[in-house]
């Protein structure tokens, strides 16, 4: 028997019941639908987590400096001298390292005519704006040279901005920071939140010689607190940590069996968690939506067995005129998988329109893609086929004499 | 001398039952002729609907041959004897068995449908075979805007379309009136007369004297074998 006429049979077969036909095509609708709506809502949570990490920079980790006790006070960690700025030379000079910036960071107070705002201070070096990066909404950003002449000018975060310049246009004034005047040459583009809340935006950078000198002092000559490292990328991260790890007790002449004097912090790791975290949540919201789609299925499998009993004189005059076993088996199945992929459609639509909803109303963030649209689809084809196939088999075995007589 | 259209030898069904073994059919020997126009008769439990559903090919044997064309069916499989069902065998049934949701039309094309004919020769030869039996007219109706001789006259169509050797008609007038069936077994003959082999199973004794030759069955044998001599109806 050719598929043609069997597809016409089979929309008859779906019409002459059409109540039950779309009870049936419900659950399939509700599956999907359900499928589609959780894989929005979880890709759009995970495309959310995948933002903010972006504008943390990507493939970052830090190397502070060690310990220091004076007097039987231990310092914590970045306190000792233990790092300067030849080491994050050396560090450049590394295969897989793409930027490397000596930091010193603190809080200080900024004054700008009878305004005042505290606020992070970053001394750094313009690899740092790279690493992160870091874009310049209006003027520019520093150089090396202002590096070399500790020039006595700053880089300034958007809401800092607010704070301390209101309206004004902030590039060109002059603030000062620990009673040392700076200018304004940039104002950084914006950067929200961070993971862990932080606004990334309260914030002033500086060039790293200059916070040494006039803001933040330093009792040792070169040395610095804290080395930002951008690896080249994820996979290489921890061999380029290794490498750098090497290399530091290298030039730190340190012993085997004795401690490092710095620590090393894998920034990325934390964010990669968090990453995985959504991900586990939205493969969680798949799993158990597609539940329901299990459930629309058995729903399928139901009626079909109901039909075919109800049907089994009709199959039996379909076998005495000729219909063979597979003609019979395909018959059944390809009404199975017909109402299964109707129901499919109708749910697509239904979850497209409900997460789109969702995001109108509650403003959060969903990502419809078309591999879950294809991933739903290809479900429902398998749920299909899989649970009108004992139906069918049972139609297609009947006995023809038996399903004559029947009734 | 032709070569039967139907030769079994030793023919015998047997089913299991609770009870045991139940013979159904004890060994029958019987040869049917092309052109042919035989009734089968006897009483309920006396083997007949068993040999017909052989006959028709919606069962096997369990011991004996079937020549069916000069084939022996009686070992062929599932899917061989779909095929004979719908290329060489028409079947007529007491209670007409056109599927309700169908249209006349859709209804006596169908067993084209399995023998994987196009949509054009399928509606072609459907039409042809309801304008010969005078219901051309009721091509797109449903089964139920007709009167009963009127459905088993479409019945009869449906098992004419794939231009069988033969037809198997199992009490085609067993819910008709007299005058219905009188008309039914009129068309019977007229297709006898045509060359088609006609085998009529009924327990009426004046239906079955429109056939030539009268077969009766009891208890699993053939007890009697006659030609009647009547004159065509």
């Amino acid at each position: 028997m050719m598929l043609k006429p069997m597809l016409g049979e089979a929309w008859m077969a779906m019409g002459a019941n059409r109540l039950r036909t779309a009870l049936t095509m419900l659950g399939m609708v509700i599956g999907v639908g359900a499928v589609v709506i959780m894989m929005a809502i979880g890709q759009g949570a995970q495309y959310a987590v995948q933002q903010t990490i972006s504008t943390m920079g990507s493939n970052l980790f830090i190397v502070l400096a060690g310990s220091f006790t004076a007097a039987g006070v231990r310092s914590g960690s970045a306190g000792g001298p233990t790092l300067n700025v030849a080491d994050g030379e050396a560090i450049a000079e590394l295969d897989g390292v793409v930027h490397v910036a000596p930091t010193h960071q603190g809080q200080r107070q900024l004054v700008y005519g009878s305004q005042n705002w505290s606020t992070r201070v970053i001394g750094t070096t313009p690899s740092y704006l790279d690493a992160r990066a870091w874009t310049i909404a209006s003027g520019a950003a520093f150089g090396d040279s202002d590096v070399r002449s500790a020039t006595r000018v700053a880089l300034i975060g958007k809401t800092t901005a607010q704070n301390l310049f209101g309206d004004e246009d902030p590039v060109g004034k002059t603030m000062r920071i620990q009673q040392n005047p700076f200018t304004v040459i940039g104002v950084l583009g914006s950067k929200g939140q961070s993971l862990d809340g932080n606004d990334q935006d309260d914030t002033v950078i500086i060039p790293l010689s200059t916070a040494q000198r006039k803001v933040f002092g330093t009792p040792f000559l070169g040395s610095v607190r804290m080395i930002m490292v951008q690896a080249e990328s994820a996979d290489t991260m921890q061999r380029t940590m290794d490498n750098v790890e090497s290399l530091l007790r290298q030039r730190h002449r340190l012993r085997e069996g004795t401690p490092n004097d710095f620590f090393m912090r894998n920034l990325s790791a934390a964010a990669e968690s968090e990453a995985e975290t959504t991900r586990t949540m939205s493969i969680l919201l798949g799993a158990i939506a597609s539940i329901s789609l299990l459930v629309g299925g058995i729903g399928i499998m139901n009626i079909m067995l109901v039909s075919v009993t109800e049907r089994t004189r009709e199959i039996g005059i379909r076998m005495a005129i000729g219909a063979r076993q597979k003609d019979i088996l395909t018959q059944f199945l390809l009404e199975a998988v017909m109402i299964s992929f109707a129901g499919c459609l109708l749910g697509l639509v239904l979850g497209l329109g409900i997460a789109l909803a969702i995001n109108a109303i509650t403003g959060m963030v969903v990502v419809i893609s078309g591999s879950a649209a294809l991933v739903a689809f290809a479900v429902a084809a398998t749920v299909g086929i899989f649970f009108g196939w004992y139906p069918a088999r049972k139609a297609a075995q009947l006995d023809p004499i038996e399903a004559l007589r029947y009734q | 001398m032709t070569e039967p259209v139907i030769r079994v030898t030793s023919l015998g069904k047997s089913y299991e039952t609770a009870a045991g073994l139940f013979p159904a059919l004890k060994g029958v020997d019987l040869e049917i002729r092309p052109g042919e126009f035989i009734a089968i008769m006897g009483p309920s439990g006396s083997g007949k609907s068993t040999f017909m559903n052989l006959l028709g090919c919606l069962d096997t044997p369990s011991s004996g041959d079937y020549f069916l064309d000069g084939t022996n069916v009686a070992h062929l499989d599932k899917n061989a004897l779909a095929r004979l069902r719908n290329r060489t065998l028409g079947f007529v049934f007491q209670g007409f068995n056109l599927l309700p949701r169908m249209s006349l039309q859709d209804n006596v094309a169908l067993p084209l449908v399995y023998a994987g004919f196009s949509k054009e020769a399928r509606r072609a030869a459907a039409r042809e075979v309801l304008e010969k039996l005078g219901l051309g007219q009721y091509a797109d109706s449903l089964p139920s805007r007709i009167s009963g001789g009127q459905q088993q006259r479409v019945a009869i169509a449906r098992a004419l379309v794939n231009k069988p050797r033969l037809i198997l008609a199992d009490e085609p007038t067993g819910n008709l009136d007299s005058h219905t069936s009188e008309e039914i077994m009129a068309l019977f003959g007229e297709l006898n007369r045509e060359g088609i082999t006609i085998v009529l199973v009924t327990h009426e004794q004046d239906i079955a004297a429109h056939a030539r030759r009268q077969v009766r069955f009891l208890d699993g044998h053939i007890v009697s074998d006659q030609l009647s001599g009547a004159p065509p109806a």
